[in-house]
């Protein structure tokens, strides 16, 4: 069963300097949210971005993930917000 | 019918609605919270559009995915095109984009879409399985 650690793990060894916050939505270890800021998003579309995600766990989503709900955001972005 | 009739049959689909939402359930009765609340942004618009329940049947969620190449449901596509999933299709609900692809006015305040969703054009692919 996939753990936040080991999801916020594998998103950051695919985007080097990502800050990446994982939640587990359930607590049952398949349904888990991440929060991604990475320069890597800068000019990408926001489908680029989900999928630069969702191409890290490949086959497992909709398996042992069967669910990841995605935010992604430049680091500009989200201080803009602030 | 045959993966490749499947196959044939989304993709007519997203060719000839211009607004087409693969979802879990029906925008009546939706199975599943994501599912529900992009087809209840699209109510909360007024918009038409056709929605295709992919449960019947695993290999339309198969087909669908290899066809679009995003893994998860719901899929929204406006002219053809895939918008994203119900994580990018809330965000852009929230900020108006959503409103400004489909051409249609939005209130200040987005509308609260928690009230069930009513159905526009429910497709019976499940009638054609056999």
């Amino acid at each position: 069963m996939p753990t936040t650690e080991d999801l916020k793990s594998r998103i950051q060894d695919a985007l080097p300097g990502a800050q990446v916050a994982v939640e587990d939505l359930t607590g049952g270890g398949d349904h888990f949210r991440a929060e991604v800021v990475s320069e890597r998003f800068a000019g990408l579309s926001r489908i680029e971005q989900h999928r630069l995600i969702y191409d890290v766990f490949g086959a497992e989503i909709g398996g042992p993930i069967h669910a990841l709900s995605i935010k992604t955001a430049t680091r500009e972005v989200r201080d803009d917000q602030r | 019918m045959t993966n490749d009739e499947i196959r044939g049959f989304i993709e007519n689909s997203i060719g000839e609605n211009n607004v087409m939402l693969f979802m879990k359930g029906t925008p009546n009765q939706p199975a599943c919270g994501f599912s529900a609340r992009t087809a209840g942004a699209l109510n909360a618009l007024g918009v038409q559009y056709a929605a295709l329940d992919i449960l019947p049947d695993p290999r339309i969620r198969q087909e669908l995915s290899e066809v679009s190449g995003w893994p998860t449901i719901p899929q929204l596509f406006v002219k053809g095109e895939l918008v994203g999933g119900s994580d990018i299709v809330m965000e852009m609900f929230e900020s108006g984009e959503l409103a400004e692809l489909l051409g249609v006015e939005q209130d200040e305040a987005p509308a609260e879409i928690e009230e069930p969703p009513t159905a526009r054009r429910p497709i019976g692919l499940e009638n054609n399985l056999e």
